[in-house]
This record gives C-alpha cells, structure tokens and sequence, in this order.
C-alpha cells in the first residue's frame, strides 16, 4: 500500500537557553508509515512526543534530523499541506469571525472558486450542526461548537489525510461520540485518519492500526488486536505494559 | 496572491469589531469640533493654528492606531495559536507577513480616509475653501509612509518579545526620525570624526519620514508638491518596506512555533 505519510529516522531536539544549553531529546528516530484509506492512532503518554510529531508534520518546527513526508512531498514544502486537514487539540480560531466568515477565509487560502467554496460551507455547517449559528462569533460558542468549527475547517479542502491532535480531548459525551461519528464518516469516504489521543477505547473502537511512543521512541507499531496480544484484554491494559507502567501496590 | 488578500481583509474586520475604528470615529469628532471653531476669533492666522493643531493630531493618531494595530498581529496569532490552524495550510510564513503588511497598511489607509474627509468637511465648510487635491496629496503621502512605518513595526513585532515593547521602541524611533531626522547631517558638522561618520552614516541610513510631511503646505495653503517628487518619494518608501519586509521574513521564517 502506499504511504500517504511518511517519517525517517526523525529526530527533533529542544535547546536549552544559557552558555551551556541542556539539549532535551523530544524525538529519536522516530520512523512510521500511514497507508491510504486507513485510521491510525498515535497514542503515548503525555511529553511521549505526539505534539512533536504532528509539529513537524505540519512545518511548525523543523526537524534536527531525518526527514517527514506528506503525500511523498518533504513537509519543509508548503505545497505537501494542500491536501491535508489539521484539528488542533484546543480551539484555536479567529473569534472575532464567525463560523461562515472563518470558513471563507480558509476556502479563500485554498484557492476554491466561491461558488463551491459556498456549497461546501453550506454543507459542513450542517454536517457539524452549525447551520442556525453560522452567523455568529465565534466567541460566543461554547467549547463544544468552536470545536465543531474546528472540524469543518478541517474538511474544508475535502482533504486526502486529516491529522486530529487530541479531537476529543475536553470534550463532553455527546461530543466525543460526534467526533467518533465523523471519523468513522470519514474513514467509510476512503480518507485517511492520522490522530493522537489519550483515549484508548476510543482509538480501538475506530482505529485500524495504532502506534505507541514513549519518550521520543516508537514503542511499537501494528494493527489494534496485534498490539492487544494474547496477553492484555484491552488497549488500555497493553499500552500500560508497553511504555513501562508497573500498578501501584493499594495502600 | 489570493492567500494575502484574504489575510489582509481578516486584518481589516479585526480592526474594526475590536471597536478600534469606532474609538477613531470619537477621536475624529473631537477633531473635528475643534477644527469646527476655526472661524470663532475671525482672524486667519488662528485658522492656520487651529488648522495645523488637527493635522498634527492626525499623524499622531494614525501613527498610533498603524503601530499598534501592526505590533499586535504576529505576536497575537503566536500567542491565541490561531498561528498553527494557518501554516497548517498551504500557506508559507512569507506570505503571512505580506497579508499582515497588507491588511495593517489598507487598514491605516482607511482611517486616514475617516480623518481627512472629517477634516475636509468640518474646515471647508467654514472656510468655504476646498483644496481638496491638496488633501487627497497629504493623505497619500501620508499613508505611504504609513506603510514604512507598518513594515518596520512588523519587524520589531518579531524581534521584541511583547507588542507593548514593539509600540514603544517603534513609536520612539519614528517620532525620533520626525523630529531629528533632517537635522541629522547638521549635527554631524559639529563633532569630530569617527563620531561625524557614525552620524552622517545614520542620517543616509533611516528613512526620512519628514520627507511625507506636507501639513505646512496644506496649512499655509502653498499649493501642490510636484507628482513627480511623490512619485520618487513612493519609490523611496517601497525600497524601506521592502528592505524591512524582507528581515521580518529572514527573522521569522525559521522560528519555532511550538
């Protein structure tokens, strides 16, 4: 199958400030493949490096070593971003627009014509159910809602690969299970899903294949009932097992 | 090109639901009621005082709204991390610069507009005098440099850490060309070398705002400057921007944003 992403022997370093700078490793050679048409779960606990990842993944830090490619394309290049969709973990939007407005702009960074860029719209709002609140600030929704937004602006390029940080992270039950719907959604239309959370039912419920990073190191990379095993019950039981997590005596 | 725009009008609705602009509208009222009483003593020299006073009030208000309005852009999206949804499009950290230039010089443009049209209205029809080539003259020199002084705010906004830091320096600085900038070459006559070099080699480096400043003429009712001297005058200011453009990009294109 083809690669849709792609890292190799990727390796992303913090430096310290100060004469002697400490230089605090936040990724060793960290090598993943995602197919097309497949859900793919990056899990690991929190400062494993996930974030990291995606950062790079989307030419927010570059790489100290090693290289990162989107659709074959190095992601150093613009152009790799044009057929992906990104979902931040926290909502990060121009409150000051509302959720039409918000949409159009980024329709517009597209290059879509606007008469598509407004039966899109038009049908993402309803897709997210924000059809009666289009016109509204974004400040004024509540988290669920801007996260809801977050979504559409995600989709609106009708992207090949969507990368979700943490989509449901803060969200309430009902939200989470929207979330899960789009994704299944979305992986049933032949995209491709590459998301980070730390809820484990929720990747083995939608995922195909996961991989675990710990410390800036992959861990371990397969489909979800090969990562399982023969000898955990669930998810939730191997990652503890895989990144080292020995249960606390009862005291 | 259409990516720029699109940051650029993003800049503009910002500006004005940040109720900035209906801050200037009050701003302009109270100049324009004070340029409304030039007529009050009937003697033409408080006219031009009065006259002069507005426009001074003017440059100070757009300097100020240019300034802030672009010392807050790139630091605002860095810091509501509206930054990482954006690059995370086919969009490069050049073309964000250029859309924020864009948008924060439009944007000064228009208030500009608001002042001068204000200014023209309430001083003419006292006056019953309309010299509004003049005006139109003053308000595109005006908004030229508006578009060095942009440019060179973006760059401080990328290179200081707060915008309220950027505001600062960048405003002490423009004031200080306003105000120092022609004597400069003068001053440097009066002291011995290498001090006479370092001055004269800054008075050839900074842009020479006060080459915009046509306020006494539109005061003193001397007529128009030659379209050709604006029309250098417009090359000089781009040749700034871009100079200035091109180090925010330099220092901003590698930074991390995480």
């Amino acid at each position: 199958m083809d690669a849709i992403l792609r890292t190799e022997s990727l390796c992303v370093e913090y430096r310290g400030r100060g004469l002697k700078p400490e230089i605090k490793p936040a990724l060793k050679g960290l090598n993943l493949s995602v197919h097309v048409g497949e859900v793919f779960g990056f899990l690991g606990p929190n400062g494993a490096g996930k974030t990291t990842t995606i950062n790079v993944l989307l030419g927010f830090i570059p790489p100290t070593r090693g290289t990162a490619y989107l659709f074959g394309i190095d992601v150093r290049q613009p152009i790799a971003r044009q057929r992906i969709g990104y979902l931040p973990e926290m909502t990060y939007y121009y409150k000051f627009l509302t959720a039409e407005e918000l949409l159009r702009f980024y329709a517009r960074i597209f290059g879509l014509p606007r008469r598509e860029a407004d039966q899109r719209i038009d049908r993402l709002l309803k897709l997210v159910e924000l059809e009666p609140a289009r016109r509204r600030l974004i400040k004024t929704y509540s988290k669920g809602m801007q996260q809801r937004v977050g979504i559409a602006q995600a989709l609106i390029n009708d992207p090949d690969l969507l990368i979700l940080d943490e989509p449901t992270s803060g969200l309430d039950p009902l939200g989470r299970m929207k979330v899960r719907e789009i994704i299944q959604r979305l992986k049933n239309d032949g995209k491709t899903v590459f998301f980070s959370s730390h809820e484990l039912g929720e990747v083995e419920t939608v995922c195909d294949r996961v991989a675990i990073i710990n410390n800036g190191e992959l861990k371990t990379v397969g489909g979800v009932a090969e990562v399982i095993g023969p000898n955990h019950t669930n998810l939730e039981k191997a990652f503890l097992d895989i990144i080292g997590y020995q249960l606390q005596p009862a005291l | 090109m259409n990516t720029i725009w699109a940051l650029a009008g993003v800049v503009i609705k910002e500006l004005y639901r940040r109720k900035d602009f209906y801050v200037l509208f009050v701003l302009t009222a109270v100049i324009t009621i004070v340029a409304g009483s030039v007529r009050f003593f009937q003697d033409p020299n408080i006219v031009r005082y009065v006259k002069d006073l507005c426009l001074l009030l003017i440059w100070i208000s757009a300097l100020l709204v240019t300034i802030a309005t672009a010392a807050r852009q790139i630091p605002a999206e860095r810091e509501s991390r509206t930054i990482f949804p954006l690059l995370a499009k086919p969009v490069t950290r050049g073309q964000v610069i250029l859309g924020k230039f864009l948008g924060c010089w439009l944007a000064s443009g228009i208030v500009l507009v608001v002042f001068y049209v204000f200014f023209a209205v309430v001083t003419g029809s006292r006056e019953h005098y309309w010299p509004v080539l003049d005006y139109v003259q003053a308000l595109l020199l005006q908004w030229i440099m508006l578009g060095v002084v942009t440019a060179m705010t973006l760059l401080g906004s990328i290179v200081f850490a707060a915008p309220s830091s950027t505001v600062t320096i960048v405003f002490i600085v423009v004031a200080g060309i306003l105000f120092l900038g022609r004597h400069l070459n003068t001053v440097a006559m009066h002291y011995p070398e290498p001090l006479h070099s370092v001055i004269y080699a800054v008075y050839f480096a900074i842009p020479h705002l006060e080459l915009f400043d046509v306020r006494e003429r539109v005061v003193n009712d001397w007529g128009l400057v030659s379209w050709l001297a604006c029309g250098l005058a417009t090359l000089y200011a781009a040749a700034y921007a871009g100079l200035f453009l091109m180090l925010t990009w330099l220092a901003f294109r590698r930074k991390s944003l995480n």
